[in-house]
């Protein structure tokens, strides 16, 4: 038995399928975590995520309302929850609800449950339809880019991009054009699951590297561990990785927090040329799904959002192992259909 | 013994991704009474449907947003946006609260002198002013937003023939980032066309240049490109200030603002996303107070807000027809509010509650209206409760542009009644007759008759 | 009409075909009815005996019946018996 301080953490993204929502690695961390003792609480959407059936990392799981159906419903289910649990910290951990959860984020502080997010505004600038206006007023390297209302402005790109290019979506999904032709089909294809506009970015050619991290809010950076995918799913998600030593990047990671005064965890997607220049692709505002790694590694990230959450000072990291693999595997669990049954007529596991 | 409440029987497949009762509380929670009065009592009294208009909320949201400006600003005027709502009783309580009048027709100009208001407190806009309504609007001194050159030249024309000083500002059109641009109203601001109309204003020497005006787009869901457009026009007000040392007394930023509705296709619901009063206060009042405009001649902040302010005080009350199930075993339920009268139902995905209490239990339903066309859906895809016919349901934030789009449509238009302050309920415009109709119609004398 | 054998209805309303593998969720109503079916009850007594407890009308809950047994059918829970 420890004698450390007993928290009770509610984390989402209990989805570890073969596009995992992080939850269920920053579990992990919270159940190694060396400053507190965490009671973990699963937060679910629908009744199938593996990790609400994973009973030695989430003590009980609650069934919340999606987002589309607004945060008065979500704080209503919060606070049941709340009632039975005593929340300490929530840990929201997909790009879809965080806007919900920064919205709430006073309400919930009002009940005593904290949360460590980015702002509002940092979470707009990064957007993807905002990313050219961001690289050029934190000064970061960004693949020229450019959002589109009407696919007929695809055969007038030839001026300011060179084909292979590619065609994002708002939120999701981006596949690589080699010809006019091919980014025609994308936009149509694109723009009827996720609406206007479709963004088109330049492609980088070169390899790619991620790096997940976190700021305190006041510009300094409290971790930063960088990975190279080893292998990737057709869905394009890492199974594999490696941790990697590159000054660069760690300069590049700091420099972002120091400029943005990030809030919360993050992860940078960023294009290597074969000049050796950074491109900053993406940044998404939570935790990576490798985030595992990371705690492997000597970053405890979800430990240190907890303290952060909670006003604790938390010393930055100074070092990770360099060199260290992370290997995905699927495991599969046999369980009984009253399991099922309870999470799906109650909404509680 | 008094029986139980009957609810009718229901079976759903357990999806994965099962929206369960605890999914969509709020979407269904009853809404049983507006404004302390109860729904099923206006139905008894007034039918069904019908729409209502709470003036308490009316005036709490005009309130909220002259707050948000008078707190940033100190000179700030609203004027009532006729198309979005122009029955009296509703223009009369912004007209209470201080607001003017912003009309886009003649038939809008003669409603709001009709209602009282002074000529030179009506802004007249748009693209369609007739000869006469210009010579009208000139002599009553009402401020004339040209539209495009001809309407000057007309203006110009009439200065000459009244001997009167029109009162003209210019609208504006510029691009603020947002896409679609309107640049199909006013002048453009980035090709120079809206520093030339002023310069043609400014050398006439035949008309005052009391303003300037834009209205940048509808359902505007950031508030930034307000900022960018209070900026332009703030930089035309100094560019005036410069060449003529001449001061305009106002700078109208028009409308546009989002309501608490939520788009078809969005992800999140428009009531969290959407910006606030306050946001695009700051935005307009910030750029304004950072601009050159003298500070000893700041001009006055005109708003045409118009769906933002009245949306959220309208409701359609409606009764279920019918259930049926689709080929594919779909809960459809038949309403008997149509697009007719619910025409934002074509862009909006309406807020609709059950008028009476529930279980948790809920269906997927089609919604449909009553007439006999395909088009004629109200909510695809939505969780309601398990509704019998004869219930009743209350659509929400339904007061902007419903009421003066509608359409007569194989049935009459309905009432629409006003709770007062008091909870009194007052019928601020009849359900239409036979007659309402009939009468606008003539008869050849030869088709009258006919055997069969 | 016939209730499949095999499928089970919990208190809660869960139900589980373990034919196909696919489960439900009923409302009270749902499993009331769905267990007089079950008791091989025909129509008129359901409707008798759910109206003495319930503030509804006879021609109501025929229609409701109805209708729910036909997503029944179309659930594959429910099947024709020859008889029928």
């Amino acid at each position: 038995m420890t004698n450390l301080k007993p928290l009770t953490i509610a984390v989402t993204g209990l989805n570890a399928i073969d596009s995992p929502g992080p939850g269920v690695a920053v579990a992990r961390g919270l159940k190694e975590a060396k400053s507190f003792d965490a009671n973990i609480i699963g937060l679910s959407y629908e009744s199938l995520e593996p990790g609400i059936y994973l009973h030695d990392l989430f003590a009980k799981s609650y069934q919340i309302p999606y987002p589309t159906t607004g945060t008065e419903t979500l704080l209503e289910r919060i606070k049941y929850i709340h009632s039975v649990e005593n929340i300490d910290v929530i840990i929201p951990n997909f790009d879809a609800e965080l806007y919900s959860f920064m919205k709430l984020e006073k309400e919930l502080n009002k009940l005593g449950i904290k949360l460590f997010l980015p702002e509002i505004n940092q979470f707009e600038e990064r957007q993807k339809i905002n990313l050219p206006k961001f690289g050029k007023d934190y000064n970061i390297k960004v693949p020229h880019s450019k959002a589109l209302y009407d696919a007929g402005e695809i055969y007038s790109l030839h001026d300011e991009f060179s084909y292979p290019l590619l065609v994002k979506g708002k939120y999701y999904d981006a596949y690589v054009a080699h010809t006019p032709q091919q980014a025609t089909t994308f936009f149509h294809k694109i723009s009827s699951k996720w609406g206007l506009p479709i963004i088109i970015q330049q492609f980088v050619k070169g390899n790619e590297y991620n790096v997940t991290g976190l700021g305190d809010g006041k510009g300094n950076m409290i971790a930063a561990v960088p990975m190279r995918k080893q292998y990737i799913t057709d869905k394009g998600k890492a199974w594999g990785g490696i941790t990697i030593t590159d000054e660069n990047i760690i300069e590049l990671t700091r420099h972002f927090l120091k400029s943005t005064s990030w809030r919360g965890p993050f992860e940078l997607e960023l294009m290597k040329d074969p000049e050796g220049d950074y491109y900053l692709l993406e940044i998404n505002p939570r935790m990576p799904a490798w985030i595992y790694l990371a705690v492997g590694v000597g970053q405890n990230i979800p430990e240190a959002i907890v303290n952060l959450a909670l006003d604790q000072a938390v010393e930055p990291f100074e070092s990770y192992q360099t060199s260290k693999m992370f290997i995905r595997y699927s495991w599969d669990m046999v369980l009984d259909i009253a399991e099922f049954q309870q999470i799906s007529t109650f909404g509680e596991l | 013994m008094s029986k139980k409440k009957y609810e009718r029987p229901s079976i759903k497949r357990i999806e994965n991704e099962m929206p369960n009762k605890f999914g969509l509380r709020s979407e269904y929670k009853p809404m049983t009474h507006i404004d302390g009065v109860a729904v099923k009592d206006i139905i008894k009294e007034h039918g069904s449907p019908v729409f209502v208009i709470s003036e308490k909320t009316i005036r709490q949201v005009y309130k909220d947003a002259m707050r948000a400006f008078a707190i940033r600003y100190p000179k700030v005027q609203f004027a009532w946006s006729y198309k979005t709502n122009y029955l009296s009783a509703i223009c009369n309580v912004f007209h209470q609260e201080g607001s003017w009048a912003e009309v886009v027709s003649g038939f809008e100009y003669d409603k709001a002198l009709n209602n009282g208001i002074p000529g030179n407190k009506i802004i007249f806009n748009g693209p369609d002013k007739t000869r006469d309504d210009l010579k009208k609007a000139i002599d009553n001194k009402s401020l004339i937003h040209i539209d495009h050159l001809d309407e000057y030249y007309t203006i110009l024309e009439l200065a000459d023939e009244t001997g009167l000083r029109p009162q003209v500002a210019i609208r504006v059109n510029m691009d603020t980032g947002v896409y679609p641009m309107w640049d199909r109203f006013g002048f453009n601001y980035e090709n120079g066309q809206a520093w030339d109309a002023l310069n043609k204003i400014m050398i006439s020497k035949k008309m005052d240049l009391v303003g300037l005006h834009c209205h940048i787009g509808t359902y505007m869901m950031t508030a930034e490109p307000y900022g960018i457009a209070a900026a332009k026009l703030a930089d035309l007000a100094v560019g005036l200030q410069q060449k003529y040392n001449h001061h305009v007394k106002y700078i109208d930023l028009g409308g546009g603002f989002a309501g608490k509705n939520t788009l078809k296709g969005a992800y999140l619901p428009g009531s969290d996303t959407n910006p606030s009063f306050d946001d695009y206060a700051e935005k307009i009042t910030s750029a304004l107070i950072n601009s050159n405009i003298s500070p000893d001649h700041l001009p006055w902040l005109f708003l045409e807000t118009g769906r933002a302010l009245i949306d959220e005080a309208g409701f359609l009350l409606g009764t279920v027809i019918a259930n049926k199930r689709s080929s594919i075993g779909k809960r459809n339920t038949i309403l008997d509010i149509g697009v007719n009268i619910l025409f934002t139902s074509f862009w909006y995905q309406h807020k609709i509650t059950p008028a009476q209490e529930f279980t948790h239990h809920t269906e997927n339903t089609m919604l449909y209206g009553p007439l006999c066309m395909n088009i004629d859906v109200i909510r695809e895809n939505v969780e309601l409760p398990l509704l019998n016919p004869g219930d009743h349901v209350v659509v929400h934030h339904v007061g902007a542009y419903n009421m003066t789009q509608w359409m007569q449509f194989i049935t009459l238009r309905p009432k629409v009644v006003m709770i007062d302050l008091e909870g009194k309920i007052h019928v601020i415009r009849k359900g239409e007759s036979m007659n309402s109709i009939s009468d606008y119609e003539g008869m050849p004398k030869h088709l009258t008759d006919f055997k069969l | 009409m016939r209730i499949k054998s095999n499928i089970a209805i919990s208190d809660s309303g869960f139900l589980l075909n373990p034919a196909t593998g696919e489960s439900f969720s009923l409302n009270p109503m749902g499993v009331a009815i769905l267990k007089m079916v079950k008791d091989g009850k025909s129509l008129e007594e359901m409707t008798q005996e759910i109206s003495q407890d319930f503030d509804v009308s006879l021609s109501i809950l025929e229609r409701d019946i109805e209708d729910f047994k036909g997503t029944l059918t179309q659930y594959g829970i429910l099947e024709n018996s020859k008889n029928d």
